[in-house]
C-alpha cells in the first residue's frame, strides 16, 4: 500500500477547475516528483493533499488514513509536513524561532528538542551560523533552508517541497536538490513538485507530468527523463 | 432604429423615476396640503440620497473607507447655515431663496475644500489608516464648530433660517437630481473608468499613465461638495442645527447605506437610501415609547442577517441558486455580451474590491487557506 | 511642576485604559484580519456586569471577576456566530457586520437597562499622598495594574507557545497550519483575551468615573481604535503606546482651561499629525506592494 494515495482529486477556484480528476501515488522510500509549466496544477495539488484548500471530489489517502476532509493542522500532525511555495518562513522570528514553530505539534522532552534542532544546524549549517537573526534579512537561498529546516523539525514521513528551486541561483539549486537526496536517504519519502524539471527527474524515483490540471504522462524518473515529449516541452528538445 | 437600441436605457432609469417623483413634489408644493411628517420624510430621503451617492463614490468606485462624510456635511451645514442665517438678517429684502442658492454655494465650496484637504493624506495612507483620519476629521471639524465661542452658535446650537416645509421636499430632489447628473456623468466617463482602475491596482493604474494623485483628490473633493450642500439642504429643514448630529455615528450609517446597496453602485445606493429612511422614520413614529428601542434592535439584526447571507463564502451556492437576479435571467435569457462593459456596477460579490496585483501577473491563482486570502511574501531575491 | 507630574500621572493611568482596549483591537486585527467595530460595546457590557454584582454583593472584585468571563464569552460567540461565517469574504462586509454588532450589543443595552445614563454608587477609596502630590487611589492601582497586565501579556505572547503561535498566525496564516497550529482554535483565544482586557478596561473606566450607559463603549472604542493605529495597527508594543500616548495628551489637554473643550479635537489631530509623518503609524511594519 502506498504512504500517500490520490485519487480523482477535483479541485475549483470558484468555476474554474484547476484540478481535474488528478491521481498519483507516492510508496515510503520515494522521491515522487509532479513537473509541469507555470499554471498546470502543481501548487493546487499539494495545498489540497495538505488540506490548506478544499477539494470538491476524490480521495487523498494517507498512510491509510482517509485525509481528504481533514484541516490541514491535523494533517500534520499524521506525519505530513510542506516546504510551501514561496517558502514563507515567518519573517519578524528568528532562524531559531522559525524552528521552534517546525516543532510546535510535536510533544518532545526539551532534550530530544535540544537535539532536532541540533540536527538541523548540522545539515545546515548555514543556519547555525544565523541562528539569531531574523528571518525576513536572510537571502533567498537562506530562507529556502531554513524552510526546509523548519519542515523537517516535525520528524515527517513524508515531506512536500513545493518549487523549491525558484528563485534561486543555479549553484544554489544545486545544493538544494543534494540537500533533498540526503534527506530521502535518512529516510524521510519526498513529494516534490518543480519546474526545474531536468534537475528534479534526475533525482526522481518516479514521475508524473501534469498539464492544465491533468496527468498526463507518469513513468519511472529515468524514463520521463529520455522521453521525447517531455525533453521538447520541458527540457529544451 | 438602431440608434434608439444602442442606447442604455438602462443609465437613464434613475433619472425617470426621480424625475417623476420630483415632479410629484413639484405639484404636492403648490397644492400644499402635505403634513409635516411626510415633508420632514420626503426631505431627509432625498438629503440621504445626495450623501450616499456621494459618499459612494469615495467608497465604492475610488475604493477608500472614508468614515468622515458626515463631518463635509458639518461644515456645509454650518458655514452656510451661519452665512444664510447674516444675510437673511443683513439684507432684509434679498429673496430667501437667493439667499439658499448662495448658501448652497458657499457651504459646498467650503465643505469642497476641506474634503481637498482630506484628499492630501488619502495620497500617502492605506485603507484603515486613511479610515481613521477620516474619522478623525470627522469629529474636530465638529468639536470646532460646537466650541466656536459664540461665532457659530452655542452648545445648544445654531440658528439657521428654514424654507417653506411645502416646496423644501422639492427643492432637495432637485438637487438630488444635481447629484445624479454630476456623479454618473463622472463614472461612466473615462474619469470613472479611472477611478475603478486605481481602486482595483493603484499600482497598474499609476504605470498606465492615470494621475492618481488628481483623481484622488477630485473624488474626495466633488464627494465633500455634495455631502456639504446636503447639510445645507438639512440645516434648512430646522430652526437650529447641532453639532452632534454631524457625528461618526451619521458617518458610519451612511457607510452602511452605501454598501448594503451594493458597492459600485448608484442606484443600489438610491434604494438603500430610500428603503433605510423610510423605515427609520416610520419605526420611529409608529413604535412608541420602548417599541422604539425595538426598532433599534431589529434594524441591527436585519443589516447582521443581510450582510452574512450576502457575503459568507459557504453560502455561495445557496446564493447563486436563489438569486433573483438568475430567476429573471432565466425567465428573459437574454445572451450575455462580454463587448458590452458595465460601467458603473463593480459585481462587488463577484470581484474583489482590490485585485491583488501579485495574484494577476503570477499564474497561480490563491496561495492561502480558505480562512482567509492570504498575501503570501512572494520570494526575496 | 507638581501639577505637570500629576498630570502626567492622570495621562498615565487613563493611558492604561486606553491601551488595554487597544490591545484588544489591535490583537484582534493582527490575528483574525479584522476591525473588530462591536470591541467598545463589550467594554459596556463589562461595565453592566461589574455594576449590577456590586449593586448586589457589594464587592466590586467578584463582579470583575465575573464581568471578565462574561465577556470572553460574549466575544467567542460573537466572533463564532458574526465573524467566523464571513471568513474569506471582502474585509469591508466584515467591518459592516461588526457595526451591525455593535448596534445590536447597545439596542439590547438599551431595552434591558434603558437608555439613560445611570450612576449607581460604586466603591471609592479616595484620594492617597504620594511623595507630596494627592493622587487618586483608583488612578494609581489603573495605572499599576494596566503596566503588570501589559507586561505578563507580552512575555505570554514571546515565551508561551501558544503565544508564538498568535505570532506565526497573525504574520502567515497558511504557514502556521502548515506547522500544525490550529488557526480557528488562536483566533477564539485572542478574541477571548481581548475581551477580557475590555472588561478589565471597564472596570478601570467606572472606577474613575461612577456612571453607565449604553453607549459607554462607543467613544473610547473609537478612541482606542485610533491609538491602536497611531501605534501602528497589529503591533501590541504599538497598541500600548498609543493608547499611553493617546492618555498622556488626553490629561494634559484637559488641564488647560482653554484646551480642555477641544481635548478630543486635539488627540485625534494629533493622531493625524503623526500619521502624516509615519503613515504605517509608530511601530507599524511598512507594507511594501510588490509588482
Amino acid at each position: 500500500m502506498a504512504l500517500l494515495e490520490v485519487k480523482d482529486l477535483s479541485v475549483y477556484y470558484g468555476v474554474i477547475n484547476a484540478l481535474k480528476g488528478v491521481s498519483f501515488e507516492v510508496n515510503e522510500g520515494e522521491i515522487v516528483t509532479l513537473i509541469g509549466a507555470n499554471g498546470a496544477g502543481k501548487t493546487t495539488a499539494m495545498q489540497s493533499v495538505i488540506g490548506l484548500i478544499p477539494s470538491r471530489s476524490g480521495s487523498v489517502i494517507y498512510d491509510g488514513k482517509d485525509i481528504t476532509k481533514m484541516p490541514c493542522h491535523k494533517i500534520v500532525r499524521l506525519g505530513m509536513s510542506q516546504v510551501p511555495e514561496g517558502r514563507r518562513v515567518f519573517q519578524e522570528l528568528t532562524v531559531y524561532e522559525n524552528l521552534m514553530m517546525g516543532a510546535y505539534s510535536v510533544k518532545a522532552s526539551d532534550a530530544s528538542f535540544k537535539a532536532d534542532i541540533e540536527s538541523i544546524y548540522e545539515r545546515f549549517p548555514r543556519l547555525a551560523e544565523r541562528r539569531n537573526q531574523i528571518a525576513g534579512t536572510l537571502s533567498g537561498g537562506e530562507q529556502q533552508m531554513l524552510a526546509m529546516g523548519r519542515a523537517l523539525m516535525s520528524h515527517p514521513k513524508l515531506l512536500m517541497l513545493d518549487e523549491p528551486s525558484m528563485g534561486l541561483s543555479p549553484l544554489l539549486v544545486d545544493q538544494v536538490f543534494d540537500i533533498i537526496k540526503s534527506i530521502n536517504k535518512d529516510g524521510t519519502t519526498i513529494l516534490l513538485v518543480e519546474q526545474n524539471a531536468g534537475k528534479s527527474l534526475a533525482i526522481s524515483d518516479r514521475a508524473y507530468v501534469l498539464e492544465t490540471g491533468s496527468i498526463v504522462l507518469t513513468g519511472t524518473g529515468a524514463e520521463l527523463a529520455a522521453s521525447d515529449e517531455v525533453k521538447k516541452a520541458y527540457l529544451g528538445g | 432604429m438602431k440608434a434608439l437600441m444602442n442606447i442604455k436605457w438602462k443609465h437613464y432609469i434613475n433619472y425617470v423615476v426621480v424625475g417623476a417623483f420630483t415632479i410629484y413634489l413639484a405639484y404636492m408644493a403648490f397644492a400644499g396640503d402635505m403634513p409635516r411628517s411626510q415633508t420632514t420624510l420626503y426631505t431627509d430621503i432625498g438629503v440621504t440620497i445626495i450623501l450616499a451617492v456621494s459618499l459612494s463614490m469615495v467608497v465604492g468606485f475610488l475604493g477608500e473607507l472614508s468614515l468622515g462624510h458626515a463631518g463635509f456635511m458639518c461644515v456645509g451645514a454650518y458655514v452656510g447655515g451661519k452665512l444664510a442665517a447674516t444675510f437673511t438678517e443683513m439684507f432684509t429684502d434679498l429673496n430667501e431663496y437667493i439667499i439658499f442658492v448662495i448658501a448652497l454655494t458657499v457651504g459646498g465650496l467650503a465643505a469642497m475644500l476641506c474634503g481637498f484637504i482630506i484628499g492630501l493624506p488619502a495620497l500617502r495612507l492605506r485603507g484603515d489608516y486613511l479610515a481613521i483620519v477620516t474619522l478623525a476629521f470627522g469629529e474636530i471639524v465638529r468639536i470646532i464648530f460646537l466650541n466656536s465661542g459664540g461665532v457659530f452658535g452655542d452648545q445648544s446650537g445654531m440658528k439657521t433660517p428654514r424654507l417653506d416645509r411645502q416646496i423644501l421636499p422639492f427643492i432637495s430632489f432637485i438637487l438630488v437630481l444635481v447629484t445624479l447628473f454630476v456623479t454618473q456623468n463622472i463614472i461612466r466617463s473615462k474619469h470613472g473608468r479611472a477611478i475603478t482602475a486605481i481602486r482595483d491596482s493603484e499600482i497598474a493604474a499609476k504605470a498606465t499613465g492615470i494621475n492618481v494623485t488628481k483623481y484622488k483628490l477630485m473624488v474626495f473633493a466633488i464627494a465633500a461638495l455634495f455631502a456639504g450642500i446636503a447639510g445645507v439642504l438639512s440645516s434648512y429643514t430646522e430652526n437650529k442645527i447641532q453639532a452632534a448630529t454631524y457625528d461618526y455615528n451619521y458617518s458610519i450609517e451612511m457607510l452602511v447605506i452605501v454598501v448594503l446597496g451594493g458597492m459600485g453602485s448608484i442606484n443600489g445606493a438610491i434604494v438603500a437610501s430610500v428603503l433605510i429612511t423610510y423605515i427609520n422614520n416610520v419605526l420611529q413614529t409608529q413604535l412608541q415609547g420602548n417599541m422604539a428601542v425595538l426598532k433599534n434592535l431589529i434594524y441591527a439584526i436585519v443589516l447582521i442577517v443581510i450582510v452574512i447571507y450576502n457575503n459568507a463564502p459557504a453560502l455561495k451556492g445557496f446564493r447563486e441558486t436563489y438569486n433573483i437576479k438568475n430567476l429573471f435571467s432565466k425567465i428573459f435569457a437574454k445572451k450575455h455580451d462580454p463587448s458590452k462593459v458595465h460601467d458603473d456596477e463593480a459585481k462587488w460579490d463577484r470581484v474583489p474590491t482590490k485585485i491583488d496585483i501579485d495574484e494577476v501577473l503570477s499564474v497561480d491563482i490563491q496561495t492561502g487557506s480558505p480562512y482567509a486570502p492570504d498575501k503570501s511574501e512572494k520570494e526575496k531575491n | 511642576m507638581e501639577q505637570i507630574i500629576t498630570t502626567l500621572i492622570n495621562g498615565l493611568s487613563a493611558g492604561g485604559t486606553y491601551a488595554m482596549i487597544a490591545l484588544g483591537y489591535t490583537m484582534v486585527y493582527g490575528i483574525a484580519k479584522m476591525l473588530n467595530f462591536a470591541h467598545g460595546d463589550v467594554i459596556m457590557v463589562g461595565a453592566y456586569t461589574i455594576f449590577i454584582f456590586f449593586t448586589m454583593l457589594g464587592n466590586p472584585l467578584i463582579g470583575l471577576l465575573i464581568a471578565v468571563v462574561l465577556c470572553m464569552l460574549l466575544g467567542i460567540t460573537i466572533e463564532r456566530l458574526a465573524y467566523r461565517p464571513l471568513r474569506g469574504a471582502s474585509p469591508l462586509a466584515v467591518l459592516i457586520t461588526a457595526i451591525g454588532v455593535s448596534y445590536l450589543l447597545q439596542a439590547l443595552a438599551q431595552i434591558v437597562f434603558g437608555a439613560d445614563i445611570k450612576r449607581p454608587v460604586f466603591f471609592d477609596f479616595g484620594k492617597i499622598s504620594v511623595f507630596g502630590l494627592s493622587i487618586a487611589v483608583s488612578t494609581l492601582i489603573t495605572l499599576i495594574a494596566s503596566a503588570i497586565i501589559m507586561v505578563v501579556l507580552s512575555l505570554f505572547v514571546k515565551y508561551t507557545r501558544t503565544g508564538r503561535a498568535m505570532i506565526a498566525v497573525s504574520e502567515d496564516r497558511g504557514a502556521a497550519e502548515l506547522m500544525g497550529i490550529s488557526v480557528n482554535k488562536i483566533i477564539v483565544i485572542t478574541f477571548a483575551i481581548g475581551s477580557a482586557l475590555a472588561a478589565v478596561a471597564g472596570f478601570f473606566m467606572i472606577w474613575k468615573a461612577p456612571s453607565v450607559s449604553p453607549t459607554l463603549g462607543a467613544l473610547p472604542g473609537i478612541k482606542a481604535f485610533a491609538a491602536a493605529v497611531i501605534g501602528g495597527i497589529g503591533s501590541l508594543p504599538g497598541a500600548m503606546l498609543g493608547g499611553i500616548l493617546m492618555g498622556i495628551v488626553g490629561a494634559f489637554s484637559n488641564s488647560f482651561e482653554f484646551t480642555a473643550p477641544y481635548t478630543d479635537a486635539i488627540v485625534f489631530a494629533v493622531l493625524i499629525l503623526i500619521l502624516l509623518v509615519r503613515p504605517s503609524g509608530l511601530l507599524g511594519k511598512k507594507r511594501r506592494e510588490k509588482v
